[in-house]
């Protein structure tokens, strides 16, 4: 085997060789760029986390070899695990709710009908604004100087500004409508490329067949829309795991840090008290159960297909 | 026409809060930029905050700037790469880049915080642009990759054997071919760099270099008592305005790159 292999080297053809050879070369140097910043700034930093999650790594002075004591402390770490079961409650909460919104949107700007490209903009502009400026504008949007209030007291219904971070709960809840209005239009664009796959002579054989238009969507758009609104749970559960944005900004961890992620936790272990290392290691625990929740996702998606 | 005061109620309220932001970075509040009456007083406190907005808008523009043309540059060399050559190693580098989507944000930031500094780039805007676009290689690859793919091979093959090198049938023949894909990449580019928080506020330690949106948020971090919510929304909508105009210009290509790539990426 490695003879022939040798042999056919040997006597090919000259050109045709080098030039299979050039070609190859050239391909190379085209993906030269995006094996630089992929190899330097993702697989270098991912590996150098796993190691930095084994050490004493201040921001300043040299690391020292401390497996396991960082793992060892994110257990201990209080504030860590209300973190957690705060990001899965609102993990939870905001999926049910953006999902059902965004559903509902879809459905109703699924069809072809005059104006129904400027509803979809509509509702698709808040997504166009930066995450960071929509924490921001909610948080005046919140304030006592809000439309809300303002419309409220000039009514006469209300004498003090409504407080809508002020307990922890509508903290939560004045949080999701903010992230329910930035995303909401971002899924029904999802949904709507899964609506649009669902060939129309489907829908015509069961309107033939006398199917109201409950069952209609029942039996005909939700088993068939299934794999896209799969898709839409992930992104929305993922993304939910990893908030910051909105909690950093719009309720900075309070009332009382009841509002306070798992991604603002790493932060502060990080950049308030300079303990990289106790950082990276919470960074890499969040990582295992993400790539866990992309395996699964992946072998749920694949099975529909 | 139940249909229709349902749907456009909804769009009211989706578009309320843009509006309502708009009002009130113009309206007169005691006590601030724009004491009383309408005008661009609560857009000139936000000018003389700090470095001046002139800085930050400098700053965010030069990223935005930065992370367009790398990514453009880099996606449209890489994406040809995958689509028209075979080389070793190519499958693992196109795997590699897609495995930037299953790391979590921070999970990166962290180290990259130690690796920025190591190459001289803490504190830099430069800096701040390549792990940026790192970010949107996957999206970018995969896109470029399609497009490139979607291109008949006829149209090169003439131009090679007419002895064109490889690089000119790009530059010539193929750029022009794959230019809606480009324009996508560039959209996502700009709007994610723009408006990245996250990055610049674990990457970027000095006033002056900061970008609009951890600016502003430094903003109101520092004023202790009365926040100026007017110049607060003067600054959200300096950040908002730019997006949604350029949204509104190229939302047909917005579209396309979510169908062909974000949902198969």
């Amino acid at each position: 085997m490695t003879t022939q292999t040798i042999d056919r080297v040997v006597t090919r053809p000259r050109g045709r060789g080098t030039l299979a050879q050039r070609r190859s070369l050239i391909g190379m140097a085209y993906a030269a760029p995006t094996a630089v910043i992929v190899g330097v700034f993702f697989l270098l930093p991912l590996g150098l986390v796993f190691w930095m999650s084994a050490n004493r790594w201040r921001v300043l002075g040299s690391p020292s070899f401390n497996f396991p004591d960082n793992y060892a402390n994110v257990a201990d770490n209080q504030l860590f695990r209300d973190s957690v079961s705060f990001t899965l409650k609102y993990t939870a909460i905001t999926t049910i709710v953006l999902s059902a919104v965004a559903l509902g949107l879809a459905l109703l700007v699924q069809n072809q009908r005059p104006g129904v490209g400027l509803l979809r903009t509509a509702y698709f502009l808040p997504g166009a604004v930066g995450f960071a400026a929509a924490s921001l504008l909610f948080y005046g949007f919140y304030s006592g100087s809000g439309p809300f209030d303002s419309a409220l007291r000039d009514l006469g219904i209300i004498d003090e500004p409504i407080n809508w971070l002020g307990t922890p709960n509508a903290a939560l809840f004045s949080t999701i409508a903010m992230v329910t209005w930035r995303f909401a239009g971002f899924n029904m664009l999802i949904l709507l490329t899964g609506l649009q796959s669902i060939p129309t002579d489907v829908y015509e054989a069961a309107r033939s067949d006398g199917a109201s238009s409950w069952q209609t969507f029942r039996y005909i758009t939700l088993p068939l829309l299934r794999p896209t609104i799969a898709l839409m749970l992930v992104l929305s559960i993922t993304g939910s795991l990893l908030a910051f944005d909105q909690f950093f900004i719009l309720t900075r961890g309070g009332p009382d840090g009841s509002t306070v992620s798992m991604v603002m936790v790493i932060f502060r272990e990080g950049f308030t008290r300079f303990n990289l290392g106790s950082a990276a290691a919470i960074s890499v625990l969040l990582l295992i159960v993400l790539v866990a929740l992309n395996v699964v996702q992946l072998r749920v998606l694949g099975r529909d297909r | 026409m139940r249909y229709y005061s349902t749907a456009a109620a909804l769009a009211i309220l989706f578009l309320l809060p843009l509006g309502w932001a708009g009002v009130a970075s113009v309206q007169g509040q005691a006590g601030s930029g724009q004491a009383t009456g309408v005008g661009f007083g609560n857009y000139k406190a936000m000018a003389e905050y700090g470095e001046g907005i002139g800085t930050y808008l400098a700053n965010t523009a030069a990223v935005a700037v930065m992370t367009v043309v790398g990514t453009l540059v880099v996606s449209a060399l890489g994406g040809y790469a995958f689509a028209r050559f075979r080389f070793p190693g190519k499958e693992l580098l196109f795997l590699a880049t897609l495995a930037i989507l299953m790391v979590p944000y921070a999970t990166i930031l962290i180290p990259l915080y130690v690796v920025l500094g190591h190459l001289g780039l803490q504190n830099s805007l430069v800096g701040l642009s390549l792990v940026l676009i790192m970010f949107q290689l996957p999206f970018a690859i995969f896109m470029m990759r399609n497009s490139f793919e979607a291109v008949p091979r006829e149209l090169e093959e003439a131009a090679l054997v007419d002895g064109c090198t490889t690089f000119s049938a790009l530059r010539r023949i193929l750029l022009r071919a794959v230019r809606p894909g480009l324009i996508t990449v560039g959209l996502f580019a700009f709007l994610a760099s723009w408006n990245d928080f996250f990055a610049p506020l674990i990457l970027l330690s000095d006033g002056d270099k900061f970008t609009l949106p951890v600016a502003v948020v430094a903003m109101r971090e520092r004023s202790f008592g009365a926040i100026d919510y007017g110049a607060l929304e003067a600054g959200v909508m300096v950040m908002a305005l730019p997006c949604i105009v350029l949204f509104l210009f190229l939302q047909r290509h917005y579209v396309q790159g979510f169908t062909t790539g974000a949902l198969r990426g």
